[in-house]
């Protein structure tokens, strides 16, 4: 009966597993992507073979005593009075202590691994903001063509080469953004993790942050999922990004594309008079917009940093804004990814309410503003 | 029979004389009402810190659930925490312990009874304060770990009565384990030495060391927070050259000995219920002794952990990955005991012995993941993930919860007089065994598949959905297993009072000599201890051919002669209620500034204590 | 205090209850005064702005406010042993003696912080101000609780509530005092003593 029962417990256990290492789950730490997150899967998986071992050796042991010793009605029997043994209590305290010092070895090995910064890795800055990611590409072949030939700047999407090494530096960031009640961006702890591609690091401000790097590449081209992990306030749940990791073709001509300014739209378009909003250089009660406040846009006089930079906002390889609370592009019909002006909509309309708490004030656009506005962010690529 | 004096005084300083009826639960300092109380108050709290898992698992039973907003749900994942830790599982043991210790130690009570009722009144208040933060403007919203500066710059007033009322209940905490570590230091009865002592009462001394030793560490930063978030100071602030990691230190310096202080009372009552039901006494009672001192020692060296993805380098993660590797090693020791003290035992599953065993088994499990969390780079992937929830969970649902619910079942009788029913206890363990373990397996899928803690709702697109409604669903199969237990204490406690007898387990320590429930005195006549295990000793004796047989009553057992002469207790005194009423005073005058209010407070806590010391005693 | 007045029963130890958890209680508070000094320790020269220590400190004055809290222990000592001689006047007169150099103590620790003040520093000046003021403040309360003990305890034994043992009493509030002056000694010593490094950034 103990016997069956055991392998009932590890059917389901086996089960589990399985289903655990789905390969279709978008963080699954079990799938890895990349040589960081592949070695910290690696180093585990030793000691859970001995962690399962010591689980059904210590469990079927409860259960085979349990069941073996129990009392058994209407036989009395009083068990010998046994006080230990110290040669059994020496054995359990050296054996799990010898146990335990061979798989830290490998451990403590890969945990120096980690540790080291490849000179010749592409440094990317990664800012933490109240609740979005920027990321600067601070390599002096990835700086602009335009103004003052800052980095090129990107938020809620990283957009790598695949295959390459990257060395990523954690900054925390408070913008001068505040949400419609008046609450600052803060300055707080958040922490940097795409499952798939690389373990957490947090990201810490002030002095002693200053080291904190991830080391990493992407096997493949593909979009990775990734999200702040350290609890950073009242939207840490909408604090994701994406990975975007490129071939050397769409690479080479993604940065080719980052380094010249935005398109201006075309006069008299709708686009146009988005812009206008944007800038606030419309006519009266038609394009007195703020957003030239707070955010960016390439080769502009837009060049706060105090909110999403969104000189990408209208290209397909930027899948998701305001901390990837929404999708900016979405499958249509005919399986052709077209932008998602409802979502756009909502978000112009109250920033509030679907990210409550965002830093964006609600600034009671019209409907026709917003039509302008939703016109002109989709013809940044 | 012996005789309760208590003298009538006159004046204003008159103690108060009633030890029966309603109005003598406020003025008690009796150990077992204190117990009691404590009891019920964190039992309470426990329903209430339950509902807020409820609303938790509801929230996250599907994907982009709008039941609770981010705001509604930080709050309360945050108060699930702080209730569970600071105002069930650390009060629920203060209940045991303070019951408990003086019957196992041969003593009339602890050694400063007015003081135990002080903790208790400042603990409730403290603990009721903290919750009327719901009312005033929201609770805190920074998780029971509150991170600064998230901590430091969160609006609103949750985090500053988080401040305050974890300083009025770590004062609460801070008397109390003075007290109980002076009673089992200095009130043992003759020959009750140190290893003769249950080992469930020096786990008991364990966690009052380092309640002593930890607290006050936290202390400091919750000053620190308080003055950050009250006075602009820069404790914390990064603009200013402040430090955030400062607080993680400091509050994982407190943080993991506090882990110890939630799992030790639980392996001391695994060590009391299985050798009464395994009818042998606990093997290697030494090393499950010595092991849990080192625990206690190891506990205060191995707070980085917490903080592995930090950026502290490879030198401290190093280090604290050896450090938490070690710290498994006392505690398999305690594990491997245990089971040898199954054994060749014979072994009586009835409730409490269940719940022990479940206990164990759950808390290996928790164990496990735990050690994997000492191999440094995989716990960069795990950390702040459900895999932590799901393995703190195993250890303090699996390890301190199930503890709680046996020691209920065993010490009831004791405690009520009142056996609660065997058949549905079983019924009940049985439930929440599935219902634990359905809640609480999956979350190591959650967590390994990327999902991560303390976000208030998760895209469909994660496909972890499934695992997230398994995990629903468990918690509402404990929720009915709580109901079970609710519904089993009120219908027996409904019931009159008697037991056919006194000694229902066939116990091995000196609490069951007394009666149950014990007179308010305890002991007639103070025993006098010859071995561990003294109760079971003056039961049976080995007859000439060496086989343990029964004495028969009344033979070698300790004789009573009991020669009428009074015994002096300590009165009933209001004054602990009194001076208790002077922290939340100070705590809602500092959060609205109200200079009176301190003032006021704090002239509460000084006349109180004044009148405190001015009280006649008895012996006069 | 619970048993102040109780007769002297069997213990384990032999050591009374009340003194032993006057010990453990001290043990703790340790950790708490070393909790604030290491703050203060780290924080060391990490303000970002002025005023630094060595704008505002007066080592000269300071001296002698802790020698007036130092000679506070001698005449703790001396009422303890006029407790045990059974000479309750002077006993009474050195616990007095003791209170009162502590109110010197105290009242020099808020002339000092007001004169702080003038010169801009303040709780949220920076890091220095933070944690000096937490830190000596800290202190500060513990000898006013130590002031109002002393003289409640001058009350008693005016009342002879005191009447059983009264250098029991005595010798309790004399540990505590002599504990707050132990870690005035440290405090002295690395706030005051200890050069500080020179503010952050400077070279």
């Amino acid at each position: 009966m103990p016997s069956k029962l055991l392998w009932v417990v590890g059917a389901i256990l086996l089960t589990l597993l399985l289903v655990g290492c789905g390969k279709d789950l978008p963080q699954n730490t079990f799938n890895p992507a990349g040589p960081t997150a592949q070695s910290e899967k690696d180093v585990l998986i030793v000691p859970l073979i001995i962690a399962g071992i010591v689980f059904v050796g210590v469990e079927g042991g409860i259960l085979f005593l349990a069941l073996k010793f129990r009392h058994r009605k209407g036989k009395e029997r009083m068990p010998s009075q046994l006080h230990g043994n110290t040669r059994l209590e020496l054995g359990w305290t050296v054996a799990p202590a010898v146990l335990l010092a061979v798989v830290m070895v490998p451990a403590i090995s890969l945990i120096w691994k980690l540790a080291q910064r490849p000179p010749d890795a592409m440094q990317v800055t990664v800012q933490g903001y109240q609740w979005w990611w920027g990321f600067q590409y601070t390599d002096a072949d990835m700086a602009v063509d335009y103004g003052d030939h800052g980095p090129i700047t990107t938020a809620d999407v990283m957009v790598i080469p695949a295959g390459r090494t990257i060395d990523l530096s954690l900054r925390s960031e408070g913008g001068g953004a505040h949400s419609t009640d008046g609450t600052p961006d803060h300055q707080v702890i958040h922490s940097f993790w795409a499952p798939r591609l690389f373990g957490k690091q947090d990201v810490v401000p002030g002095a002693a942050g200053e080291g904190n790097h991830i080391v990493f590449s992407a096997w493949e081209p593909g979009i990775y999922w990734g999200q702040c992990a350290e609890f950073c306030g009242l939207e840490h749940a909408m604090m994701k990004f994406r990975i975007v990791a490129l071939n050397p073709t769409d690479w080479a001509n993604w940065v080719q594309a980052r380094k010249q300014p935005s398109s201006t739209p075309a006069p008299g378009s709708d686009a146009e008079k988005g812009m206008q909003i944007f800038f606030g250089t419309g006519q009266e009660g038609q394009g007195m917009g703020q957003c030239i406040a707070c955010h960016s846009i390439g080769g502009t006089s837009a060049v706060s940093t105090a909110a999403p930079n969104l000189s990408d906002f209208g290209n397909p390889s930027h899948p998701c804004f305001a901390g990837c609370d929404f999708d900016t592009f979405v499958p249509g019909p005919d399986g052709q990814l077209q932008p998602n002006y409802a979502a756009l909509q909502a978000w112009l309309e109250d920033p509030n309410a679907v990210k409550l708490g965002a830093k964006m004030p609600d600034y009671n656009l019209s409907q026709q503003q917003i039509q302008y506005l939703m016109a002109y962010l989709y013809s940044l690529s | 029979m012996a005789t309760i004096t208590l003298t009538p005084q006159k004046g204003i300083l008159r103690r108060p004389m009633a030890t029966t009826g309603f109005w003598s639960w406020f003025t008690t300092v009796d150990h077992k009402k204190i117990g009691i109380m404590y009891g019920l108050s964190s039992f309470l709290f426990f329903v209430l810190g339950g509902c807020e898992a409820l609303l938790i698992r509801s929230q996250l039973a599907k994907p982009s659930n709008t039941l609770l907003n981010a705001d509604q749900y930080n709050q309360i994942f945050t108060m699930h925490g702080v209730t569970m830790i600071f105002l069930f599982v650390m009060p629920m043991s203060a209940a045991f312990f303070n019951y408990l210790i003086p019957l196992m130690i041969g003593a009339r009570d602890v050694a400063f009874p007015r003081l135990n009722a002080l903790s208790f009144w400042v603990f409730l208040l403290g603990a009721l304060f903290l919750n009327s933060s719901w009312f005033l403007g929201g609770a805190p919203d920074g998780g029971w770990f509150a991170y600064a500066p998230n901590s430091t710059t969160d609006p609103g007033n949750g985090l500053t009565f988080y401040a305050l009322g974890l300083l009025i209940t770590g004062i609460a905490s801070t008397v109390g384990a003075i007290n109980l570590a002076v009673t089992v230091i200095n009130m043992r009865a003759p020959g009750m030495s140190l290893f003769r002592m249950p080992p469930f009462v020096w786990m008991g001394l364990v966690v009052q060391f380092l309640l002593a030793f930890s607290l006050p560490i936290i202390t400091v930063a919750l000053f620190q927070l308080l003055f950050d978030r009250r006075w602009d100071t820069a404790f914390f602030d990064p603009t200013r050259g402040g430090e955030p990691l400062l607080w993680q230190h400091m509050f994982w310096l407190f943080g993991h000995p506090e882990v110890y202080i939630l799992i030790l009372p639980a392996f001391g009552i695994f060590s009391e219920i299985l050798p009464v039901f395994a009818r042998k006494p606990l093997f290697g009672y030494q090393f499950v002794v010595f092991s849990g001192i080192a625990i206690g020692f190891i506990g205060f060296g191995v707070w980085a952990h917490h903080m592995f993805a930090a950026g502290l380098g490879p030198v401290a993660n190093t280090a604290f990955g050896i450090s938490t590797a070690i710290i498994a090693v006392p505690t398999g020791v305690k594990i491997f005991n245990w089971m040898g003290t199954l054994y060749g035992g014979d072994l009586h599953l009835d409730s409490p012995m269940l719940f022990a065993l479940g206990g164990i088994a759950m808390f290996v499990i928790g164990g496990l993941s735990g050690v994997t969390h000492s191999i440094v780079p995989s716990d960069y992937q795990q950390t702040d993930t459900y895999y932590i929830v799901a393995h703190f969970h195993y250890v303090l649902f699996g390890g301190a919860i199930f503890a709680i619910f046996g020691a209920a079942y065993y010490w009831w009788p004791k405690v009520f007089g009142r056996m609660l029913p065997e058949k549905w206890g079983k019924v009940q363990f049985w439930i929440l065994l599935i219902g634990f373990n359905l809640t609480f397996a999956p979350m190591h899928i959650l967590g390994l598949g990327g999902m991560i803690r303390r976000e208030y709702t998760y895209p469909a697109a994660l496909g972890l959905t499934v695992w997230n409604q398994v995990s629903s669903v468990g918690a509402f199969t404990i929720a009915l297993s709580v109901l079970l237990f609710i519904i089993m204490v009120i219908r027996t406690q409904l019931k009159p009072a008697g037991l056919e007898n006194e000694d229902p387990w066939d116990a091995r320590t000196l609490e069951w000599t007394t009666s149950c429930p014990p007179p308010v005195y305890n002991f007639e006549e103070i025993p006098t201890v010859h071995s561990l295990d003294e109760f079971w000793h003056r039961k049976y004796a080995e007859d000439e051919s060496g086989r343990l047989v029964r004495v028969p009553a009344g033979g070698s057992g300790e004789d009573h002669h009991s020669d009428g002469h009074p015994i002096h207790l300590p009165s009933p005194s209001f004054w602990p209620l009194v001076v208790s009423f002077g922290f939340p005073m100070l705590g809602y005058g500092v959060l609205y500034y109200a200079w009176w209010l301190v003032a006021a407070g704090a002239l509460v806590i000084v006349v109180g204590l004044t009148g405190w010391a001015l009280e006649p005693s008895v012996a006069e | 205090m619970s048993d102040i007045h109780a007769p002297i029963e069997y213990t384990s130890t032999g050591l009374r209850s009340t003194k032993l958890a006057m010990w453990l209680f001290l043990a703790s508070e340790c950790l708490l005064f070393g909790g604030l000094i290491t703050a203060y320790v780290l924080y060391r020269g990490q303000s970002t702005t002025g005023p630094y220590p060595q704008d505002v400190f007066d080592i000269g004055y300071t001296s002698v406010s802790s020698f007036v809290l130092l000679a506070s222990s001698l005449t703790m000592v001396l009422s303890h042993n006029a407790a045990l001689a059974r000479d309750y006047a002077r006993m009474r007169l050195w616990l007095l003696a003791t209170a009162m150099l502590g109110m010197c103590f105290v009242g020099g620790q808020v002339f000092e912080f007001t004169s702080f003040f003038r010169e801009g520093l303040t709780l949220h000046t920076n890091l220095f101000g933070s944690t000096f003021f937490v830190l000596t403040g800290f202190h500060g309360v513990h000898v006013t609780v130590g002031i109002l003990m002393l003289l409640i305890l001058i009350a008693f034994s005016f009342r002879g509530s005191l009447s059983d043992d009264p250098a029991f009493p005595v010798e309790m509030v004399g540990l505590y005092w002599h504990f707050v002056d132990i870690v005035w000694i440290v405090i002295f010593t690395v706030v005051y003593l200890i050069p500080a490094p020179p503010p952050h950034g400077a070279v």
